[in-house]
């Protein structure tokens, strides 16, 4: 570790680090189960309900999540309306086992952080919802998707209501096996079914991390639970401390697509639209920030283990990020937008209290304008015949209006226009890079410019520029089920902002994560503001230079150096697991193999050969003369005899 | 009286007759040559009987007889069955029940 990273993160522990300690406050908050519980009755009837349930599968479908939404802004008015003090409410479901000393309770925490993640969920993921609608209605498996979208969100709220890492962890495994049977939905394509198992499979190696992390939890602490946990977190050794948080930030690579277990992402996106949507924008790839944020009574004690975080967080965003530049695949770079933002909230959640709050609002407005940007980049291959690659779109700002001007919102969004929810949420983690470590607020800034390029790029190939379209296609605004989401999603995009009006995010989410320290900016907060807004600029333009005024070729150039072509392959990540991982991996199980055939198949059989060979020999003596056999009956005895006569001698 | 020429006597007749039943083929002359065993064998128990004064050697020369009785009863009927379906009395012939 180079003293440049490692000095400016160690945060010193005698800062108060908040302690969980949930009441159970009665009235509307004791409705907190039925937020998970209704998409999960949606689930049930829709998966086991069998065809009966298909004529209104997805109006259930949208109804539970949508009164779990209504519910949860019921929730979190009332937490705002409490005190400061007393926004932890608990709720105890049931004792779910015991073993010994230790127990694990089934019980619900409600407090500033899961509010805001119950209105993500459920939000996002009903607009999400009310878009598939009409996105999948051509579809005879409507119903089914339905069935699987609420588990998704099912799962998603357990693992945000949860305060036991043990429930965290149910609700984990039920994130991924969800988005398994969601990115393998058209389960007929060999390349959709081979992608979720691909995610299923990258997804069980950051479970390792966390079913480590929690075991090393319970031997550390004794107890798994929020509670118990961050009252004595301060008093374990650094080293336990360390080891968890890096157990944890391996189970948040694996869920959140971080580096290096990033592959599966892009793969993803062989599934429906709006699983990709709701995957990357509500549910899914949150949960490792979720994670990070919601362990920082660890990670606050830990700071290598938060170094660790920082550097996951940078290397990702610079990767998703130049990915993203080089795909024609409309979703695919998207995706590689996605990691590379995740990378922004996974880097601020490493910078401590400083960053937790604004890795969380990242996490929202990314949320909002991330589910705009897929949806609408569903509805524009809706409207082309499903053709996800850009090269044959163009010019469709005319052709779809409402989409592209929600699509609009998104963009602006995401490279960070002044004013737009991405600009205060990306401006602020770049601060408070630059106020800890100045390696890492320069790659944000680089990774900014990257956005600004790979997001301008993606526009003008899709909106603007030259018709590049396939014969037969008639590109066509898309129903309004599809577009009022869009709309709602894009004004989200617009006014997430708003959340930063006063700090107020940050003085919300305080009692949680903690009260971030007086920030050390060498320069004015104004002019890294205006520093982002110059980078993103140039960005632009370079794209505008590169893309916009150039001719857009139908097919993409294969004379393209060595960096495209790198991006292109995912900057080798799944080359790397191949020939490091897998093959390697092949090679050991292929010797196991052998030895068990030849080493151990061979000893037994080689064994029973011998005894066989041995019998064979022996059985020439059974040859059926009555002679012989007299000849060794009198043998017998003649020895039999002298065997006495030696005894008694 | 001395045991030693009865006891020699019976070494005699039972190696004439245990290299008759090695050697000979035709079945009727091997199982002679089992009788002329254990008759050679009947011969030094009463010899032995004899010389410690006691009857237990006799008794078991009668069982020998029984035995030996019984046996040509069942050995010979074999015998007789196995001529009438091959027409041979070779006890080489009868080599069937092997490896």
């Amino acid at each position: 570790m180079t003293p440049l990273l490692s000095a400016p993160l160690v945060r010193l522990a005698e800062e108060a680090v908040p302690v969980v300690h949930p009441t159970n406050a009665g009235g509307v908050f004791d409705l907190l189960w039925v937020v998970i519980a209704l998409p999960a009755l949606g689930a049930v009837v829709l998966l086991l309900g069998g065809r009966r349930t298909d004529r209104w599968g997805h109006l259930l479908g949208c109804a539970t999540v949508g009164v779990s939404f209504l519910l949860s802004m019921v929730l979190f008015f009332s937490l705002v309306l409490r005190d400061e003090a007393d926004r932890s409410i608990g709720q105890h479901l049931w004792t779910w086992f015991t073993a010994g000393n230790y127990t694990v309770q089934l019980d619900l925490l409600l407090d500033p952080l899961s509010a805001l993640f119950l209105l993500l969920i459920t939000g996002v993921g009903g607009l999400i919802h009310v878009y598939s609608v009409g996105y999948m209605a051509h579809d005879d498996r409507r119903r089914r998707f339905f069935g699987y979208l609420n588990l998704f969100v099912a799962a998603m709220l357990t693992l945000v209501l949860a305060s036991d890492y043990v429930g965290v962890f149910l609700g984990w495994e039920g994130v991924g096996l969800a988005s398994y049977l969601l990115i393998g939905f058209w389960q007929q394509k060999t390349s959709a079914a081979v992608a979720a198992k691909k995610a299923f499979v990258v997804n069980r190696v950051g479970d390792i991390g966390m079913a480590l992390g929690v075991g090393l939890m319970f031997a550390t602490f004794g107890t798994t639970s929020f509670a118990g946990i961050s009252a004595v977190s301060g008093e374990a050794s650094e080293a336990a401390v360390t080891g968890i948080g890096f157990l944890l930030l391996l189970a948040a690579c694996g869920k959140s697509a971080q580096f290096p277990l990033q592959s599966w992402l892009l793969d993803a996106m062989e599934g429906p639209t709006p699983v990709s949507a709701l995957i990357h924008a509500a549910t899914m790839v949150t949960a490792g920030v979720y994670l990070i944020t919601r362990s920082n009574f660890l990670f606050d004690y830990a700071p290598n283990a938060q170094t660790g975080v920082v550097v996951v967080g940078v290397i990702t965003l610079l990767m998703g990020a130049v990915i993203g530049c080089a795909k024609d695949d409309i979703k695919k770079a998207l995706a590689g937008s996605t990691m590379s933002q995740i990378g922004y909230m996974i880097l601020a959640a490493g910078l401590g209290p400083a960053g937790y709050a604004f890795a969380i609002l990242h996490l929202l407005a990314h949320g909002a304008f991330k589910a705009n940007l897929f949806l609408g980049a569903g509805s524009v291959m809706h409207g082309m015949d499903d053709d996800v690659n850009m090269r044959h779109y163009g010019a469709l700002q005319k052709a779809m209006p409402v989409t592209f001007l929600t699509f609009a919102m998104g963009y602006l969004a995401i490279i960070g226009f002044p004013g737009f929810s991405g600009f205060w949420s990306k401006d602020k983690i770049i601060e408070a890079a630059f106020a800890q470590n100045g390696l890492a607020g320069t790659c944000a800034l680089v990774g900014a410019a990257i956005t600004g390029f790979y997001m301008t790029r993606l526009m003008l190939l899709t909106f603007f520029t030259d018709k590049r379209w396939e014969k037969d296609v008639h590109p066509h605004e898309s129903p309004k089920v599809m577009t009022v989401p869009l709309i709602v999603l894009a004004a989200l995009s617009v006014l997430g902002g708003l959340l930063l009006l006063d700090d107020w995010i940050v003085d919300w989410l305080a009692p949680v994560v903690g009260e971030p320290g007086p920030e050390n900016l060498p320069v004015p907060a104004i002019f890294v503001s205006l520093l982002v807004v110059v980078v993103v600029a140039i960005g632009v333009a370079a794209a505008w230079f590169l893309v916009g005024k150039r001719e857009v070729p139908r097919e993409a150039p294969t004379t393209v150096s060595v960096f495209t072509r790198a991006a292109r392959a995912d900057l080798y990540g799944d080359a790397f697991n191949e020939e490091f991982l897998m093959r390697p991996g092949d090679r050991f199980v292929n010797g196991l193999v052998g030895f068990d055939e030849y080493g151990v198949d061979g000893a037994a059989e080689g064994t029973a050969a011998g005894f066989a060979g041995i019998a064979g020999s022996l059985r020439r003596l059974q040859n059926g003369y009555v002679r012989s056999y007299a000849l060794s009956l009198l043998g017998g005895a003649a020895l039999v005899v002298l065997a006495l006569l030696v005894v008694n001698i | 009286m001395s045991a030693t020429p009865f006891i020699i006597l019976s070494t005699l007749l039972f190696s004439i007759g245990a290299v008759g039943v090695l050697v000979r083929r035709n079945a009727i002359v091997v199982f002679m040559c089992v009788e002329l065993m254990l008759n050679a064998s009947n011969l030094a128990l009463i010899t032995f009987a004899r010389v410690n004064g006691n009857l237990d050697g006799q008794i078991a020369a009668f069982f020998v007889m029984v035995v030996a009785a019984a046996e040509v009863v069942v050995g010979l009927a074999i015998i007789m069955t196995i001529f009438r379906t091959r027409r041979s009395a070779s006890v080489d012939d009868a080599s069937l029940l092997k490896y």
